[in-house]
């Protein structure tokens, strides 16, 4: 063991420093025990010997100040007769050691007995083998006892619990130390015995310090010591005083450590977090202000008379009576942001349309129709498609070689439906985050519809993600989006039979156009169905929106006609191709407008809709719930007077087999091998001696054998 | 989630739009404690509702002092009578697989599925058609317990495991920092690992026993498939 030997030295070395505070320690210790006036067994032991014990702390800084030798002597003449206790405090340094350890043992069974009652006698106990703290709380409880109480230090000011501390785990220590060092420990362990000879307890205390001093020596690695860091430990439990210390005294360790390795402040630079969290609030924080921000009255007041805002807030309770939506604060942010949107835009109807879930950012979306004073950014995109389309066909048109060109033609492109009318009756405004700023989705191509049909991807959040498919998607997220939407508020935007109506004025010469009637205005005479009956059939709830075709259009396009305006050439082929379909003038039709929900086709047999009582308890004050099966994720409530359709979910229909890519399109056939593709196998030389048999048969007939033999050659020639 | 902290981890859910409607909640905060004290479960966590055409299944499941022991699984149809599910097995899950569709609410409810079966008769082998019956009851058990393996999880800290072997909940635990919250490798299945025992020593010489007994989510197949969410705690929600 070589921690016993060093140490030891230094032991040696120290002793004459060290001599001096046995004294101390009784000082300390008896005047303590006078200011704690505990009046605990131990304590009344002492307390009764009140008489010689006033008289120590006056002598101790006399004392001090003196010669420690003398110092040592002077109280073990001064109380011989003192009772146990109070004998062991006063020889001289052996004899005083030994008392150090006779006390642990009574001590120890007053903690046992009342814990509080033994921190002072704790304190005694650590005091013998504490030197460097230990010499300092001495002399100050001994000074502060006498006269400056208010000059305390910290360890004084930890108080009781500090004390009792370092005093319990100095005597884990100690036992600990007693039981693992090898030789020594017994050897000490004998002498530790009270009673033995006067040179054990020294040796004890040695090994007493050379423990500390193992326990204090600094960590290469981290700078810490095992000392402070129990008793910081100690001191945080005794602090927190959390239940079962002994359960998560690891964890303690751990958050201890912790502790010191705060990071250090730089001292060039505070480098200041920013957190994403902050952004967000950063720019929700204009939200919760834009109302401030618009003083006039005036202006107020024709707001409100023609407020485009939904009540959100309304609906979202009655959904939430259906458990379905997105929690009040999200969606009060939501209700501010649509504030902002029929704020700052020309919108006439707003609403609420949904969230569309993502992989990384979310999208929530608004239904809006514009006043009459719409942008027109579609009509330029639109333009340059056209002309996309028209270069490619010049390109074509300028090889003016004799090769066949390809007899390939794109199908004939669907045009998208005009601005409120079909499927975009309205515009899509979508934002990641209540706060950020909305963006106007395009209009939907019906190639993008027809294709969105195919696929299911997931969603990123990214608008300008592009989408990677087998059918290739013509767009970006953002076309992909719209798609869904309007494929999803085609199939689950539903209203109480009787709401809206058809309108009667306005609708009718688009209805001849058409052959359909696609408008309807709100019924003013509706009087509200009652809710039972809204849960029990399925046939008083009617799509409000209009089917879309499998043209992808909500309005019959004929793609024919316009074919043959353009290329009479073409029509044959083309209506050798079509010949097939059977009669492809007659336009695809879908349900009519107002069509009731009961009606949907079923998913193999499973019913589209599942209809609820949002409250079996209090059936008189519930709503009516409609869920789509198809379309997980869509509800629809109705309270009889009102109604609300709403979407949250991942933008995907349901199928109750998995999702299948389209089959691949058919390989075209290649040219059948007919006369023009086959040619005769080279003429024989038979052939062609008969044949030339032949023309010297009919040359000599008409020349009459004039000048044969160089005919003969020339026509050798002529057919080689 | 935690039945006792359910309704803030409702309030944190209900940004993916599922939530509960106010008596569901009410009648699951009371009915949950009840089922807590009569089963003496350690804890009771509110697993998550399955929509079925006719009626929802709310499902909650009871946890033993072991957090990791096998967990015992509650169904209730009106959010206050719960009745015990019995234990999954391979069996059912391969009778289960067959059935598609959705749930229809009635537990007794019997799903019809014919297939083919071979008849060996005097050596001669006949292809029968054989109606099978599967009980939506039988089908659920499966179902939860699918879910359970594939996409409950917990973050890493949240668990640990005691010296004597069974595992507790980490009650210092302090959430996961903003660096680790979005790493697919501090959250783990709440499950028995399977992976773990596959790990190369080099893996796992960086693992914490006491923490790291559990796999974590990184090595999932379609990678970069889970979105994080903001929620920690598992629910499933139909």
């Amino acid at each position: 063991m070589e921690d016993s030997t060093s140490p030891k030295r230094e032991k040696a070395n120290q002793d004459p420093r060290e001599a001096g505070q046995p004294w101390e320690e009784v000082t300390a210790a008896s005047s303590q025990g006078l200011e704690s006036g505990l009046s605990e067994p131990l304590e009344l032991e002492q307390g009764l010997e009140t008489g010689p014990q006033p008289r120590s702390p006056p002598q101790s800084p006399q004392s001090r100040a003196s010669i420690p030798l003398d110092d040592l002597t002077g109280p073990g003449a001064s109380y011989p007769p003192s009772p146990p206790q109070e004998a062991s405090y006063t020889p001289s340094p052996p004899a005083l050691a030994r008392q150090d350890l006779a006390v642990p043992w009574p001590s120890d069974k007053t903690t046992s007995v009342n814990p509080e009652a033994g921190t002072p006698h704790f304190h005694h106990l650590e005091q013998s083998s504490d030197k460097g703290e230990s010499t300092a709380s001495h002399t100050f409880q001994s000074e502060g006892s006498t006269f400056r109480q208010s000059q305390q230090t910290k360890h004084h000011l930890y108080g009781p619990e500090d004390v009792n501390y370092n005093n319990s785990k100095q005597k884990e220590l100690r036992f600990n130390i007693f039981q693992d060092e090898d030789s020594n420990s017994n050897y000490d362990l004998d002498y530790a015995e009270p009673g033995v000879s006067e040179l054990a307890p020294s040796m004890l205390e040695i090994t007493i310090q050379s423990a500390k001093a193992y326990l204090q020596k600094t960590s290469s690695k981290s700078g810490l010591n095992l000392y402070d860091h129990l008793s910081d430990m100690l001191a945080k439990v005794l602090d927190e005083r959390p239940e079962n210390a002994v359960d998560i005294i690891e964890s303690i360790s751990q958050d201890v450590k912790m502790g010191h390795f705060r990071k250090k402040l730089d001292t060039l630079q505070n480098e200041n977090e920013m957190l994403p969290t902050y952004e967000i609030a950063e720019k929700q924080r204009a939200l919760f202000l834009q109302g401030n921000l618009e003083g006039a009255d005036q202006e107020l007041e024709d707001e409100i008379a023609e407020n485009a805002l939904p009540n959100v807030m309304e609906s979202a309770f009655y959904f939430e009576q259906a458990g379905v939506g997105l929690g009040t604060d999200e969606t009060y942010r939501i209700f501010l942001a649509l504030k902002q949107l029929t704020d700052t835009h020309p919108i006439q109807r707003c609403r609420f349309w949904g969230k569309i879930l993502g992989l990384e950012m979310n999208y929530i979306v608004a239904e809006v129709e514009f006043r009459e004073g719409e942008d027109e950014e579609d009509v330029e995109e639109e333009d340059v498609t056209e002309e996309r389309d028209d270069a490619d066909s010049e390109a074509d048109e300028d090889d003016e070689d004799q090769l066949p060109r390809t007899f390939y033609k794109t199908p004939q492109a669907i045009p998208k439906e005009e601005n409120r009318t079909g499927a975009n009756k309205y515009v899509y405004f979508v934002c990641n985050e209540p706060g950020r700023p909305w963006v106007k989705l395009p209009s939907v191509m019906p190639a993008q519809i027809v294709t969105a049909r195919k696929i299911k991807k997931f969603f990123t959040g990214r608008l300008d993600a592009p989408i990677i498919s087998y059918p290739p998607f013509p767009g970006n997220e953002s076309n992909y989006l719209r798609a869904q939407i309007a494929r999803i508020s085609a199939g689950t935007h539903v209203s109480p039979l009787g709401f809206y109506q058809f309108g009667e004025e306005e609708g009718e010469e688009e209805e001849e156009v058409e052959g359909r009637r696609d408008s309807f205005e709100e019924n003013p005479d509706f009087e509200g169905i009652q809710v039972i009956d809204l849960v029990e059939s399925l046939s008083n709830w009617v799509h409000h929106v209009q089917h879309i075709l499998s043209q992808g259009r909500c309005n019959w396009f004929n793609p024919i006609q316009k074919s043959e305006e353009e290329e009479e050439e073409e029509d044959e082929e083309k209506e050798e191709e079509k010949g097939e379909e059977p009669d492809y003038t007659e336009q695809e039709v879908g349900p009519p407008l107002l069509t009731p929900i009961s009606e949907d086709l079923e998913i193999q047999n499973i019913p589209p809709w599942t209809t609820r009582l949002s409250s079996n308890l209090i059936p008189q004050y519930a709503v009516a719930v409609l869920r789509s099966n198809l379309w997980p994720g869509a509800y629809a409530f109705s309270n009889g007077k009102k109604f609300e359709n709403f979407y949250i979910g991942w933008g995907h229909k349901y199928s109750p087999d998995n999702y299948t890519p389209p089959a691949l399109p058919p390989v075209y056939q290649e040219y059948p091998s007919g006369a023009e593709l086959t040619e005769m196998d080279d003429p024989t030389v038979e052939e062609e001696q008969a044949f030339r048999a032949a023309q010297e048969a009919a040359v000599l007939s008409a020349e009459e054998n004039e000048e044969t033999e160089e005919d003969e050659e020339e026509d050798d020639y002529d057919q080689e | 989630m935690d039945a006792e902290s359910l309704l803030l981890s409702l309030e944190l859910a209900s940004g993916s739009g599922q939530g509960l409607s106010p008596d569901r909640r009410a009648s699951l905060l009371t009915s949950l404690l009840l089922v807590k004290r009569d089963y003496r479960y350690d804890r009771v966590l509110f697993w998550g509702r399955i929509l079925g055409l006719v009626a929802d299944y709310y499902i909650a499941q009871g946890l033993s002092e072991d957090q990791l022991a096998p967990r015992k699984t509650l169904y209730s149809l009106n959010c206050m009578e719960w009745s015990l599910l019995p234990p999954a097995t391979e069996e059912m899950m391969a009778q289960t697989s067959v059935v598609k569709g959705r749930f229809m609410g009635d537990p007794s409810h019997e799903y019809e599925h014919t297939e083919l079966q071979k008849i060996n008769e005097g050596g001669k082998v006949f292809e029968e058609e054989v109606v099978v019956q599967i009980k939506e009851e039988t089908r659920l058990v499966s179902i939860i317990d699918q879910i359970d393996k594939a996409v409950a999880i917990i973050p890493r800290g949240a668990l640990f495991k005691t010296p004597f072997g069974p595992i507790h909940v980490n009650r210092t635990f302090e959430g996961l920092s903003l660096s680790e919250a979005k790493k697919l490798s501090s959250y783990f299945h709440f499950r028995e690992p399977v992976q773990l025992k596959n790990k190369t020593l080099l893996e796992k010489a960086d693992l914490d026993p006491s923490l790291d007994f559990m796999d974590s989510l990184e090595h999932d197949i379609p990678k970069e498939r889970k979105s994080l969410g903001a929620s920690s705690d598992f629910h499933y929600w139909s």
